[in-house]
């Protein structure tokens, strides 16, 4: 039994969505490991919040609000409220994956954005088994490895001003943000969120500013 | 432990609980409209409240400066379909441009 069972970029188109999704990604890595470092993180809690939290808003949500000098709390929260959909791609994933055990606490390791997304794009549930898996690990080992180079990188400049890094981790967000808004109300609800932020920025503690817009989503989301 | 140490460990819990939860709990407990659509909206406001406080707070003050240029950048190349890595790079040489040379 060789490897090409599970793993055939070669000649597994599903292989090759995967491992291109997985590589793009990765790359983004690299901000992220930059971004990390500038907030003050050492190279290696850069590295664990890759390794162990592994989900990108998230991340970079603890290392925007930890060196903007919020409280730990606040980015414990922000971070687990942007989380949250990786329970319900867990939900979707749980029935065609049917794992217990070890291979259930790493199947749930990478579900995230990207290995549910190529996953549901698959037409049967042995390709959406593989496109899980190979985009999950693929995003994982490329991820890591660029967080830490981009770290590395990071630790070698002294002001992030000078190389533009400070408006380098704003414009990961929009990256972030921008694939969302899909019609007006999205648009709409951007731009409240960011008003409201702006407003609570002088009147309380770092952190809070951010975490408290989750009201505008409950308020907004809670009729059609 | 340091705060940074606390939010590391903290969040990394929490995100795998998120994860480990969705395969664990019965499709029903979750999977209804209001959650959902409120879920859509939860990326929406905490990525867009980053970006405002990202671009325009210092410390507790609100400034405007070559974050701001940075950002517009990385705006118009998104609304040109520019692949994630073009913008932030976009971002950081314009802002790393103004910082230097004004």
């Amino acid at each position: 039994m060789s490897i090409t069972r599970y793993f055939n970029p070669r000649k597994n188109q599903v292989d090759r969505t995967g491992l291109s999704v997985a590589f793009t990604v990765g790359l983004y890595g690299a901000a992220f490991g930059a971004a990390g470092v500038t907030a003050g993180f050492s190279v290696l809690q850069t590295c664990l919040l890759s390794l162990l939290l592994f989900s990108g808003a998230s991340q970079f949500a603890v290392v925007g609000i930890m060196g903007a000098g919020g409280a730990a709390i606040s980015a414990i929260a922000t971070a687990t409220l942007l989380g949250f959909r990786n329970a319900l791609y867990g939900l979707q994933m749980a029935p065609i994956l049917k794992v217990s055990g070890i291979k259930r606490v790493l199947s749930a390791q990478i579900t995230i954005d990207e290995s549910t997304a190529v996953a549901t794009l698959q037409d049967n549930d042995a390709d959406c088994k593989r496109g899980f898996y190979v985009t999950g690990i693929g995003v994982y080992v490329f991820w890591n490895i660029f967080t830490f180079l981009g770290a590395l990188g990071a630790s070698a400049i002294g002001n992030p001003s000078v190389w533009g890094l400070d408006a380098a981790v704003p414009a990961a967000f929009c990256g972030l943000v921008w694939p969302r808004l899909k019609n007006k109300k999205q648009f709409v609800v951007s731009a409240v969120a960011i008003l409201w932020a702006l407003t609570l920025t002088p009147l309380t503690p770092a952190g809070v500013p951010i975490i408290t817009t989750v009201l505008l989503a409950v308020i907004f989301g809670w009729k059609k | 432990m340091s705060p940074i140490w606390i939010a590391v460990l903290g969040a990394s819990a929490t995100a795998f609980l998120n994860k480990y939860i969705g395969h664990s709990v019965p499709e029903r407990w979750l999977n209804k409209p209001k959650i959902m659509r409120i879920n859509t909206l939860v990326p929406i406001v905490l990525l867009s409240a980053l970006v405002g406080v990202q671009t325009f707070a210092h410390k507790k003050e609100l400034v405007i400066d070559q974050r701001v240029a940075g950002v517009g950048v990385a705006l118009v190349l998104l609304k040109f379909k520019a692949p994630f890595p073009v913008v932030v790079i976009g971002a950081a040489i314009t802002s790393a441009a103004i910082y230097n040379w004004f």
